[in-house]
Parts: C-alpha cells; sequence; structure tokens
C-alpha cells in the first residue's frame, strides 16, 4: 500500500471517528423494562457525599427526575411526598434527581414543597441521556434488583400511583 | 498607593453581556433567545451572581458547575475542547498545503519534456479565414 493510500485511509477513518464521537457523545440511550436501571454515584442534594440507586438494593425505588423549573413537577412533588411517607416502611423509597437544574433553585422547591424523600442532583444533561430522557418529569420504577419494572415518561398522580405502582409493588413482580 | 485587583476595577458584566455568550441548554438556543422556564430561572441565576459582585469569568464557571460545560455558547480554549479551534485550524493549514503541493506537482508535469505541447497558432487558410472572422466581429 503506497504512502499516499495510507494517508487517504487515515484521514477516512479520522472523520468517520469524528462523525461516530459527535453521534455517541449526543445520542440518547434506549432503556426498557427489565433492563438494568441506568446508574451513577452522584452529588446529594444540598447535602456533602454521594449517593447512587444501587444504594437503597433490596427495596423497590421510585426515581423521579425533576427541575425547579418544571411545572409538572410542582404538582407532582406534594403526591410524591405523601406517597413516599406512606411506602417508606413498607420496602420503597422514592428517589429524586434533579437534572438541568441549578442547586439554589432546586433547593429552595425541595424546601418549599417539604420534599423529605432522598435527593441526587446531576449537573447538565449526561443522566437524562442515560434515561433516554425526552423532558421531565419522568419516573422509573426499580425492583428490588436494581431492575427496570415501569418507564413513565410524564408526571404521575394520585391514580396512576394507584392503579400502576402499587400493584407491582404489592405483587412483588414487574 | 495600592494597587487595585484588576477584577475590582473591572466594571460589572451585564446580563445582556453573558446572555449573549451562554446557552440554555434545555432549549438548545443562546440564552438571550430563550424565553422559556429553564431559561428564565437560568437568566435569574445569573442576575443573583452579577448582584453578588462576580466577575463575568466567575459567573460563566457557576454556570458551568450547575448545567455543565454545554452551557458555554463557545468551548473553552483549553482541555479536549481546545480541538474545536485546533482541528480547523489544522484542517485549514493542510487544505493550503495539499493545495500548495497539488499546483507544485502540475506545474512540474507541464514543464517536463514530452508532455503534450499548448495548441499551435493556426497557420495558412485557417489564419487568414480567423483574421477575417475576427474583422467581420470588430474584435
Amino acid at each position: 500500500m503506497s504512502a499516499r493510500s495510507i494517508a487517504a485511509l487515515l484521514a477516512v477513518l479520522a472523520v468517520v471517528g469524528l462523525l461516530t464521537f459527535g453521534l455517541l457523545s449526543k445520542g440518547s440511550a434506549k432503556i426498557a423494562v427489565g433492563d438494568p436501571v441506568p446508574d451513577k454515584a452522584l452529588p446529594v442534594l444540598g447535602g456533602s457525599g454521594k449517593g447512587k440507586i444501587a444504594d437503597y438494593r433490596g427495596r423497590w425505588v421510585l426515581v423521579n427526575l425533576w427541575a425547579s423549573w418544571c411545572p409538572p413537577c410542582r404538582r407532582e412533588a406534594p403526591l410524591l411526598q405523601r406517597f413516599w411517607r406512606r411506602w417508606s416502611r413498607r420496602g420503597l423509597t422514592v428517589l429524586g434527581i434533579d437534572v438541568q437544574d441549578n442547586a439554589p433553585d432546586a433547593l429552595a422547591f425541595v424546601r418549599r414543597y417539604g420534599l423529605t424523600y432522598p435527593q441526587l442532583r446531576s449537573v447538565g444533561e449526561e443522566r437524562s441521556a442515560a434515561f433516554g430522557s425526552t423532558g421531565v418529569p419522568e419516573n422509573f420504577l426499580v425492583d428490588p434488583r436494581g431492575r427496570l419494572a415501569l418507564i413513565w415518561r410524564g408526571p404521575v398522580d394520585e391514580a396512576f400511583l394507584r392503579s400502576r405502582i402499587v400493584p407491582v409493588v404489592q405483587g412483588g413482580s414487574s | 498607593m495600592a494597587l487595585l485587583p484588576a477584577a475590582a476595577a473591572a466594571p460589572p458584566p451585564s446580563l445582556t453581556a453573558i446572555e449573549g455568550e451562554v446557552m440554555c441548554p434545555i432549549c438548545g438556543t443562546l440564552l438571550e433567545l430563550s424565553d422559556s422556564p429553564q431559561g428564565q430561572r437560568e437568566r435569574a441565576f445569573v442576575e443573583r451572581l452579577i448582584a453578588r459582585g462576580d466577575s463575568k469569568s466567575q459567573i460563566k464557571d457557576a454556570l458551568v458547575a450547575q448545567y455543565g460545560p454545554r452551557v458555554l455558547a463557545l468551548p473553552r480554549a483549553s482541555g479536549f475542547d481546545l480541538s474545536a479551534y485546533l482541528i480547523p485550524a489544522i484542517a485549514f493549514l493542510a487544505a493550503v498545503a495539499a493545495l500548495a503541493i497539488g499546483v507544485a506537482r502540475w506545474r512540474r508535469n507541464a514543464n517536463r519534456p514530452g508532455s503534450k505541447p499548448a495548441a499551435a497558432a493556426p497557420r495558412g487558410e485557417a489564419a487568414e479565414r480567423l483574421d477575417a472572422d475576427i474583422a467581420r466581429y470588430d474584435l
């Protein structure tokens, strides 16, 4: 192979590599029920240290992606707080992950709605992309083994929690 | 007389100046073009930092800490982001070099003995006909 051919091949590989990198860095993950939940250690909102979904292994976890600027999140937060209080002793944890937001606004939101369930914070779009998120709020029920049992790309309400989450948790199956 | 630090002497940054240099990450537009709820909260965050007396670079650092590096409209000239500036410059230089080599090679081939000669000027009857045509069209 001549030097010119090698140079041309390298140039083509460089262009393909750049395009691939661009696509991979922009793309959102596709997740499905039954998949392991995307997990990563994230800073605790308003606290020190980090936390992750796997910290609650052995319990059901309702992961709620939210942001303080999102109006449906404001309607949903008090419901999730009540649900958490009702179910926290029965093997379910609500875990909020604040995304695409700034910490002072997020903390003000938590105080305003009196949220006491654990909260993590994701900087930038990385976690949203990992969940294949298209917006906020989105909710993901994770079974005690760390697998996705339900994906709900929108806000939850009382009826949804009662009819879609409770039966799964009570049934102990996904 | 004590010298004031440069940052203290610099005028405070305006919201307008910063809005033109940072993104509303969700909207995918400059913050100055965004009227979304997220853009409004980001704007309020910047206003709080301006009121606190932060410089433009401090405000940008705080925005990156809150929203990630994609909040910056222009990538930073350091680390991996430096490639955003280097690659176009290197590509431009490579294109100029390739053009220069190509032109040099073309000229060398053109001057090589045995290369195809330029078309000969018309002679005889053809030359007379050409002269007549030129005269007719007053060229």
